[in-house]
C-alpha cells in the first residue's frame, strides 16, 4: 500500500510526510542575532566595494553590514530595500557565490567571503517581521502606468513607480502574484509562503492594483494598454518552454521542469505529489537543479541530470551543483537525448555523447540508455507571445539600456527582455531602472 | 634553551610572568591554581586594615570590545580585598610554604599614617612573603578615602610612605604607580627618593567604558548610576609602554627596577615591556579573559623568540630598546620612506585608498582592476595605509636610498643624520657644523 523509493512508476508518498516536510524545510536557516554579529564583524568596509559592483541592484553592502554590526538591522534593511525592494527574496535565492560573495575581498584573502546573503536575510527579515514598510509615496502625479506581469521585474517596477507618485495597474495572467518567486524557485529556498508575504508587504506602498487572470493577448492587449495608460512596462517573463525535438517526446511522463516546480510550490502537502522512481532531468541551469533536487527530496530513487556540455558551461553555479550531488543527484555531462522510449509512458531515454568542436557541439555515435519513469525538460524558456511592433533579439525583446522597447511609451524588464541573466535580482534591477526612466520621461514632459 | 629564570629586586621566580594584584590573586584557591599552571609569581590582591571593605553588589566590570567581541579593554570598580586580613595572611603563608620557588609579593593599601603601615608590614613579614607592593594606583573608590591613586598623585606622599615602609621592613618595597597623572617621572622619582626598591606600572586608567542609551547610566551600572573605574587590558598597553620607557630613560631614575604592567596579553607584549626596561611583567586582564592557561603561551613564546634571537637569558634583552627612545626633536629628518604595496598580497579592499584619499595625502591611486599604487610624489610616509590594511606585511615602508631624489620634495636624500634642532625652519636651530 505505502510507496517507497523503489516503487515503480510515478507515485505519491514515497517518503513519510514528516520526512518530506523536513526535506523541504529552510535550506539555509536564518542567522541568529549572535551569528549575524559574528558574520558582520568580518566585513572590511571596503572602499568602492567590489561586492556592490557585483550586485545587479548595487546594494550598498558594506554600509548595511556595518549597520547590522552596530545594532541597527532595521537601518540595514532600509539600505537594502532602497536599491532592491525584493531584497528579502534575493537574500534567499541569489547565487551569491557568483555575485557579491565571489567579489568579496575575504574570498580573495581566505576563500571565505563575508556571508552577505545571509546577513541580508537577517536584516530584511527583521524589518519585514516588524511589519514595517519603509517607504511612502510621493505626491500624486496623475500619471497612470500599466505593468504587465506581477513577477520580480513587474513588481519592482510597480513599487518604484508607485513610490514616485504614479498610479500603477498590474495585469497578471496567473491567479497569484510573484511570478517565478511564487511559481518557480525550489521550495526549500523560500519556505513559509515567503513569496506571497513579500508581495503583500511590497504592496503596502499603496497605489498599486493587481488584476489577476489578466493575460497579455487574452484579456488585455498592448495596443489597448498603450491607449489607456501613460506608459506600459512589460515584465511578462518567459511563458513558454523550448521543445525537445526527439522521437518519443509525447510519451506520458515527459514534461517541462517548470511545470513540475510550479506544481510543487503550490502543493500544500508535498508528500501528496507523485514522483517517478527513476527521474531524468535534461538541462544545465538552475531549473534543472531545482527539479532534480526536489525530485530526490520527494523520494525518487534515482535522479540524473544530463547536460549537453561540460560542467564548466553549466549555468547553475558550482554551489548549486554541489547541493545537487550532496542530495544524491547524479550529474552526467556531454550527452544529449536522441530518443525517448516506452509503451505509452516513458521507460527509457537514449542519449548520445557530445563533443565540443570548433564548429559547435557535435554528437557522437556512441550512445547510452537511462531507465526513466519520468523526464523533466529544463532546456530553457522562451517568450510566449510577442505583440506586434516589438523587435526581438535572440528571441527576447530588444531594448535600450533603460529598458525602452522599439514601441513608444513601452518598456520591458526581466526575463522577457534581452540582455538579462535570468535572475530574480537582475529582473528587480531592470524593473526598478525602467521605472526610473518611465518617471523621467513622464515628468520631463 | 633560553633561561627564563627571573630575579627582580632579589625576588626569584622561574619565569618573569607574575599575576598582578587583582581579582585573580584574591585568594588561596586561585593562586594555587595559577602556580600549578606555571605562573612565576603573584602580587596578592591588595590587603587593607580590618574591618575589611565591602564591594558593590552589582556589576564591577565594564568593557570595550573589538571585532568578534574580542575584549580590548576592561574597567573595574572593585576595591581592595573584601576578606578579613587574617584570612588573607594565613592563605599567603600556606601558599608560599607550598610554592617556595614562586614569587609571593603582597599588595598593601592602608591609611597614610606610619602606624598603619608599620602594623601591616609586620603582619606580612610573618607570612614569609618575598616582598610588598604599595598600591598607590587604584583610581576608584579607595582614592575617595585618601588612599590608592590619591597617594600616587602626590609625589611627596609617595616618598613619605615609601620611606616609612623601608624603615619598617626588610622586605623589598615596590611602589605601584598610577597613570592618572601628567608626568609619570615625578612619582617615580619620589618613590626612588623614598628608598623604594622598584616601581611597578601602570595601575588602571580612570575611565567610563560606555553609557546605557536607554537608562542613560554609565557602565557598569549600579542601580542607574555609575562611577569611574580603572581601565586595563590591551587598550592601555601603549600608555603603559610609554610610561615604562619614560622612567627607564629618565636620568634621575635610570636603573630603578621596573615591573611592567598594562595590557600584557602575549609573550610578545611581555618582551616589549622588558625591552623598554621592565625587569619583569605582571598580567591581569589576559588571565581574566582567557584563564590562567595563557601563561603557557607566554612561556613557550618568549623562550622560542629568545632562542631564535640568541638571547640566553632575560638580561640579554632587558632594556635593549631604552636607548632608542628619544625626543621627537632628535628623530632623523633625512630618513625618507615611501609606502610600498605588495600586489600579490593585496586583496583589493581599498581601505588604504579610502584612508589616504579622505584623510591623508591623496598618495594612492586606483588603477584599472582595483590595483592600488602609491604615488611617490604625494606620499609623506605617514604609515596610515599600513595601519588600516587588513593584511599584515601587504603594505610596508621602504627607505629611499641616499642619493635618490624624493619625488615629493624634489630633494636628493642625504646620507647624514639631521634633525629638527639644526633645521633651518627651527627658530631655535643651533648653528650647523
Amino acid at each position: 500500500m505505502t510507496a517507497s523509493p523503489q516503487t515503480p512508476g510515478i507515485v505519491a508518498g514515497r517518503l513519510p510526510s514528516a520526512v518530506v516536510a523536513d526535506n523541504f524545510s529552510d535550506v539555509a536557516p536564518p542567522l541568529t542575532a549572535h551569528e549575524a554579529l559574528v558574520a558582520a564583524d568580518r566585513c572590511y568596509f571596503c572602499y568602492d566595494a567590489p561586492c556592490i559592483a557585483a550586485c545587479p541592484t548595487a546594494i550598498d553592502i558594506p554600509l548595511f553590514i556595518r549597520q547590522i554590526a552596530t545594532g541597527t538591522a532595521e537601518a540595514a534593511a532600509r539600505t537594502i530595500f532602497a536599491q532592491n525592494i525584493m531584497g528579502g527574496m534575493c537574500a534567499r535565492v541569489c547565487p551569491t557565490e557568483t555575485l557579491c560573495e565571489e567579489a568579496c575581498v575575504r574570498e580573495a584573502a581566505e576563500g571565505k567571503p563575508v556571508e552577505i546573503g545571509r546577513l541580508q536575510r537577517f536584516a530584511t527579515d527583521k524589518l519585514m517581521a516588524a511589519g514595517v514598510h519603509p517607504f511612502s509615496r510621493a505626491a500624486a502625479t496623475g500619471k497612470r502606468v500599466a505593468v504587465i506581469g506581477a513577477g520580480p521585474a513587474g513588481l519592482a517596477g510597480a513599487h518604484r513607480l508607485a513610490m514616485l507618485g504614479h498610479d500603477v495597474t498590474v495585469f497578471e495572467a496567473r491567479p497569484k502574484p510573484g511570478g517565478l518567486n511564487e511559481y518557480g524557485i525550489a521550495a526549500y529556498k523560500t519556505v513559509g509562503e515567503f513569496a506571497r508575504a513579500e508581495v503583500d508587504w511590497l504592496l503596502r506602498i499603496g497605489g498599486i492594483e493587481i488584476r489577476h487572470d489578466h493575460a497579455l493577448g487574452r484579456e488585455v492587449t498592448l495596443e489597448g494598454l498603450r491607449a489607456d495608460y501613460d506608459a506600459v512596462l512589460l515584465g511578462v517573463g518567459l511563458g513558454d518552454v523550448h521543445k525537445l525535438e526527439v522521437p518519443g517526446r509525447e510519451l506520458v511522463g515527459v514534461r517541462p521542469a517548470v511545470e513540475f516546480i510550479a506544481e510543487l510550490r503550490q502543493a500544500a502537502d508535498k508528500s501528496s505529489l507523485p514522483i517517478g522512481r527513476r527521474v531524468v532531468v535534461i538541462g544545465g541551469g538552475m531549473t534543472a537543479i531545482d527539479a532534480a533536487v526536489q525530485s530526490k527530496l520527494l523520494g525518487a530513487e534515482e535522479v540524473t541530470i544530463v547536460y549537453r556540455r561540460g560542467q564548466e558551461r553549466m549555468s547553475a553555479s558550482a554551489d548549486e551543483q554541489e547541493h545537487a550531488t550532496t542530495t544524491g543527484v547524479r550529474l552526467v555531462y556531454h550527452a544529449v537525448p536522441i530518443r525517448l522510449e516506452g509503451d505509452g509512458r516513458i521507460e527509457r531515454a537514449v542519449f548520445a555523447y557530445t563533443m565540443e568542436t570548433e564548429a559547435g557541439l557535435a554528437v557522437s555515435e556512441e550512445t547510452f540508455t537511462l531507465a526513466a519513469d519520468q523526464l523533466f525538460l529544463a532546456i530553457g524558456q522562451t517568450l510566449a507571445e510577442v505583440p506586434a511592433g516589438l523587435v526581438l533579439e535572440a528571441g527576447k525583446i530588444e531594448v535600450d539600456g533603460a529598458g525602452r522597447t522599439g514601441l513608444e511609451r513601452v518598456w520591458a524588464a526581466g526575463d522577457c527582455r534581452h540582455g538579462g541573466e535570468d535572475l530574480t535580482v537582475t529582473a528587480v534591477a531592470q524593473g526598478r531602472d525602467a521605472a526610473m526612466d518611465i518617471h523621467a520621461q513622464l515628468m520631463g514632459g | 634553551m633560553a633561561d627564563l629564570r627571573s630575579e627582580f629586586v632579589g625576588i626569584k621566580s622561574p619565569n618573569p610572568f607574575w599575576l598582578a594584584s587583582a581579582p585573580p590573586t584574591d585568594k588561596e584557591y586561585n593562586v594555587r591554581r595559577a602556580f600549578a599552571q606555571g605562573w612565576g609569581g603573584v602580587v596578592w590582591k591588595t590587603l587593607g586594615l580590618d574591618p575589611h571593605i565591602v564591594n558593590v553588589n552589582g556589576p564591577r566590570y565594564g568593557a570595550v570590545w573589538g571585532a568578534d567581541r574580542r575584549l580590548l579593554g576592561l574597567n573595574n570598580i572593585e576595591l581592595i580585598t573584601d576578606r578579613p586580613l587574617e584570612v588573607n595572611l594565613q592563605e599567603i603563608k600556606a601558599v608560599k610554604r607550598d610554592f617556595p620557588d614562586r614569587a609571593m609579593v603582597v599588595s598593601l593599601m592602608v591609611p597614610c599614617d606610619e602606624e598603619s603601615w608599620a602594623f601591616i608590614l609586620k603582619k606580612v613579614e610573618d607570612t614569609g612573603a618575598d616582598g610588598v607592593e604599595l598600591n598607590f594606583g587604584c583610581p576608584h573608590g579607595m582614592s575617595e578615602r585618601g588612599m590608592g591613586s590619591a597617594v600616587g598623585q602626590v609625589p611627596e606622599y609617595i616618598e613619605m610612605v615609601a620611606r616609612w615602609c623601608k624603615a619598617h621592613t626588610r622586605m623589598p618595597v615596590i611602589v605601584k604607580l598610577t597613570p592618572n597623572i601628567t608626568d609619570i617621572r615625578y612619582p617615580a622619582r619620589a618613590a626612588k627618593k623614598g628608598g623604594a626598591d622598584a616601581v611597578s606600572l601602570i595601575n588602571t586608567v580612570s575611565s567610563i567604558t560606555a553609557v546605557d542609551l536607554d537608562s542613560f547610566s554609565p557602565e557598569p551600572s549600579i542601580d542607574g548610576k555609575g562611577s569611574h573605574g580603572g581601565y586595563c587590558g590591551p587598550a592601555v598597553k601603549p600608555i603603559a609602554l610609554n610610561m615604562v620607557a619614560e622612567i627607564a630613560r629618565d636620568p634621575e631614575t635610570r636603573g630603578l627596577p621596573i615591573s611592567g604592567i598594562g595590557g600584557i596579553t602575549t609573550w610578545r607584549d611581555a618582551a616589549e615591556f622588558m625591552a623598554l626596561g621592565a625587569g619583569n611583567v605582571q598580567v591581569c586582564t589576559a588571565a581574566m579573559t582567557y584563564g590562567f592557561k595563557v601563561v603557557e603561551e607566554m612561556i613557550s613564546g618568549l623562550g622560542q623568540w629568545m632562542d631564535e634571537k640568541g638571547h640566553a637569558d632575560l638580561g640579554a634583552f632587558t632594556g635593549r630598546a631604552v636607548p632608542n627612545v628619544t625626543d621627537w626633536q632628535y628623530l632623523n629628518l633625512n630618513y625618507v620612506t615611501k609606502a610600498r604595496i605588495d600586489q600579490d598580497l593585496c586583496i583589493k579592499c581599498g581601505r588604504c585608498y579610502a584612508a589616504c584619499e579622505d584623510t591623508s595625502h591623496q598618495a594612492i591611486a586606483i588603477r584599472p582592476g582595483r590595483v592600488f599604487e602609491v604615488i611617490d610624489a604625494e606620499c609623506v610616509a605617514c604609515n596610515l595605509c599600513v595601519n588600516v590594511c587588513p593584511v599584515e606585511t601587504c603594505i610596508t615602508m621602504e627607505r629611499l636610498e641616499a642619493g635618490t631624489v624624493d619625488p615629493r620634495t624634489g630633494r636628493t636624500v642625504e646620507q647624514r643624520y639631521a634633525n629638527w634642532t639644526t633645521h633651518p625652519n627651527n627658530p631655535m636651530a643651533e648653528a650647523a657644523e
